[in-house]
């Protein structure tokens, strides 16, 4: 078996949610590219982990699944905030922090 | 390198016993009144006078009593150690007192003259404010003064310059109220900065050279060091010299200094202070005996301000300024005696006692009149006083004779003794020497002679309402009392106990002078060209009215001389202007160069900042793509590095 077909699956999710991210402007989108960005790498890690008959990617992609959990329910909060002050969940909107 | 103790004093230098263990008191004693008067502020109102007067006069009273056990003193010099002053690697100056026979006749003029002073203050400050300060001030002034010709090396001289220094810019803007007083203190104290640098540095090239500063160790070795080295301590001395006794070029400050109150102009600006550049020149004696050039400058300083002095004392109306003219003047005699070397050292320091008592005298005799005409100094409006001022006509009067060198009383004597000193070079120097000190004794005569013709005689001229009166007794008494100075002092020094036997251990015996004019020749000659001076002053002055106000149209001689030959014009054209462009120019390149460059530098970095601060947009999409841009390059980099 290659590795070849689970890093270039991994690749194009990344790419797809890098690219997701940076383009589109729905917050709740955004996050979700993130996750998929995540996940991606997630995906990387238990190639990996297979490949060399040893659990510790399996364990980092745990950690990062807690973490995702965590950031989902920080950011989540933060999009609905926004959205109930805002009215709109655009990230280009939320743009007060600045120079 | 060798170090070479600070502290070497000869042998014949006694250390000082008994009473003369005790001649700190004489700088004590007016250093307490000082204190005490400006530190118990107006508590001592009602007696500071008194406790300022008895400060000195008890100075006085011991110095007499000094002078006497010294001169039961084998070689009549005595060291008196007292404490070590700086010590601080190899400089270690020890302070000390050398009472030897300069210092003593020195100690005897401040402190006999400060005294009659003191007690004609009394009188001349009685309605003034201020009285107490003054007088703190003036014993601050003697102390100063008796520390400058006491010290045994020159650091302390150099303690008590500063002192005296401060003392006469403290009297002469006495009056601070009035602007006139305070830029004369102002010009007098920078005038005088100019020559104590001079001082200062010649000390310095004194440590450099000898490793030490004691007149013992600089004097004793003078002759060890390279004549050009010597010149320049010469020549240094004598900048401090000229800044303190307002020699040309430094002369301008002195006739300003009047300002100040008459008590002060007769003890700081006529009789002591201004001398101390005589005594400077004649206590460094060893030094001027190995440098011609030196002395040479001295002579030549001497004789162009005993001109200017006496040329500037014909023109002026302001009675005090008339004086103070007259006494740059004579101090130019002094220095041009001590410039001539052993011949005339005796004979400058002679002229130099006298001169302090008839000075003193006439300055208190001025005081006298201002004090009877409103404060008025103005002599177009005196004449005619004689009269109603009995005594202080008779005690100006013989200042005046004193001063003109009227044959047997002061000035005779010990201006003579330097003409014939200037003569007996008997060389092309010395007859000119000779001719410009006759011609300064025909001046002074006739410059004294109008003064005393518009003050004293003559119709009154009175302002409305000025009731001239005789002062009280504690101003006339010592103006009898230096009034008889002027009439003895000067056979006391020359013929009945010569100040040259007194001074023989400062200066060496004197050798018998070969002269070259018989001195009957050379008396008679400036008796006729002074009584010539007494006879121009009554053609030109006494003879006619004298006008209210100084006439407009004079001749260009009378013009520079009132300007005082355009001395102020030179010293703001050739110093003051230059200086100004320099500070602008300073001004200009700070605020432009070094404040440019620092301000500029800051504004770069806040400029910058906040060009950099636009990055911030606040747009999430941005910051995210900059991550996104720098991890590419970090990945890239890393690439990179491992696979080539």
């Amino acid at each position: 078996m290659t590795l070849t077909y689970y890093l270039v699956l991994a690749a194009i999710l990344f790419t797809i949610g890098a690219v997701g991210v940076l383009v589109r402007r729905n917050a709740i989108v955004v996050f979700m590219c993130v996750e998929l960005m995540l996940n991606a790498v997630n995906l990387t890690l238990i190639t990996f982990a297979r490949s060399t008959g040893t659990v510790d990617g399996q364990i980092i992609a745990l950690f990062v699944m807690v973490v995702a959990a965590a950031e989902v329910v920080i950011g989540l909060a933060i999009i609905m905030s926004i959205y109930r002050t805002r009215r709109s969940a655009s990230v280009d909107d939320a743009n007060l922090l600045k120079y | 390198m060798e170090t070479i103790s600070a502290e070497v004093l000869p042998s014949e230098v006694l250390p000082a016993e008994g009473l003369l263990g005790l001649s700190w008191l004489l700088i004590a004693l007016p250093l307490a009144g000082a204190a005490v008067l400006l530190l118990g502020g107006r508590r001592t109102d009602r007696w500071g006078h008194l406790l300022g007067t008895a400060t000195v006069v008890g100075a006085f009273l011991l110095a007499v009593l000094c002078t006497f056990s010294l001169a039961d003193v084998e070689g009549r010099s005595v060291d008196v150690d007292l404490f070590t002053f700086i010590s601080t690697g190899e400089l270690d100056v020890r302070a000390g007192l050398l009472y030897d026979p300069l210092s003593a006749v020195f100690v005897l003029l401040i402190t006999g003259v400060g005294s009659l002073i003191h007690v004609y203050s009394i009188g001349y400050m009685a309605h003034d404010p201020a009285r107490r300060r003054f007088f703190a001030y003036l014993n601050l002034f003697v102390a100063a003064m008796l520390l400058l010709v006491l010290g045994n090396s020159f650091v302390a001289l150099y303690v008590g310059w500063e002192g005296v220094g401060l003392a006469s810019y403290l009297l002469i803007a006495f009056w601070y109220t009035r602007p006139a007083a305070a830029t004369a203190a102002k010009k007098a104290f920078i005038m005088n900065r100019v020559g104590d640098v001079g001082l200062a540095l010649a000390i310095f090239i004194m440590f450099a050279q000898l490793g030490t500063t004691s007149y013992a160790g600089v004097l004793g070795s003078a002759g060890t060091l390279a004549g050009g080295t010597l010149t320049a301590i010469g020549l240094l001395l004598l900048l401090g010299a000229c800044g303190k006794s307002g020699q040309f070029p430094l002369q301008a400050w002195l006739p300003d200094a009047m300002e100040g109150p008459t008590p002060v102009s007769a003890l700081i600006h006529a009789a002591t202070m201004v001398t101390a550049g005589v005594y400077l020149i004649a206590r460094s004696a060893p030094i001027y005996d190995e440098t011609p050039t030196a002395r040479t400058v001295v002579l030549a300083v001497g004789a162009i301000t005993l001109l200017i002095g006496a040329i500037a004392g014909c023109a002026f109306d302001d009675i005090k300024k008339v004086l103070a003219y007259s006494t740059v003047s004579q101090i130019g005699y002094m220095f041009l005696a001590v410039g001539l070397g052993p011949a005339g050292y005796v004979a400058g320091l002679a002229h130099l006692l006298t001169h302090g008592f008839f000075k003193a005298g006439l300055f208190l005799g001025a005081g006298s009149v201002m004090h009877a005409m409103d404060d008025s100094v103005d002599m177009r409006r005196f004449g005619g006083l004689w009269r109603k001022l009995p005594i202080t006509f008779a005690t100006f009067g013989l200042g005046y004779l004193a001063l003109i060198g009227f044959p047997f009383l002061s000035g005779f004597y010990t201006k003579d003794a330097i003409i014939e000193a200037a003569l007996d070079r008997d060389d092309a120097w010395g007859w000119v020497l000779g001719g410009v000190a006759v011609l300064g004794a025909g001046l002074t005569a006739f410059y004294m002679t109008r003064l005393m013709l518009m003050t004293f005689f003559g119709r009154a001229r009175w302002e409305d309402g000025v009731h001239p009166h005789e002062s009280p007794t504690v101003m006339t008494a010592p103006m009898v009392v230096l009034s008889l100075g002027s009439i003895g002092a000067g056979f006391l020094l020359v013929q009945a106990f010569p100040l040259a036997d007194w001074l023989e251990p400062v200066f060496g015996e004197e050798a018998e002078a070969a002269h070259v004019v018989a001195p009957l020749t050379v008396g008679l000659v400036v008796t006729g060209v002074m009584l010539l001076g007494v006879l121009a002053a009554w053609l030109f002055v006494g003879r006619r009215e004298v006008p209210v106000t100084a006439p407009v149209r004079v001749s260009p001689v009378t013009r520079a001389a009132r300007n005082a030959l355009y001395a102020d014009t030179i010293n703001e054209s050739l110093v003051m202007r230059p200086g100004q462009w320099l500070t602008r120019a300073l001004v200009w390149v700070d605020n432009r160069g070094v404040d440019g460059a620092v301000n500029g530098l800051a504004a770069g970095l806040g400029g910058s900042s906040s060009r950099l601060g636009r990055t911030q947009t606040g747009f999430v999409r941005s910051y995210a793509l900059g991550m996104l841009g720098g991890a590419v390059l970090v990945a890239g980099a890393l690439l990179a590095v491992t696979s080539g």
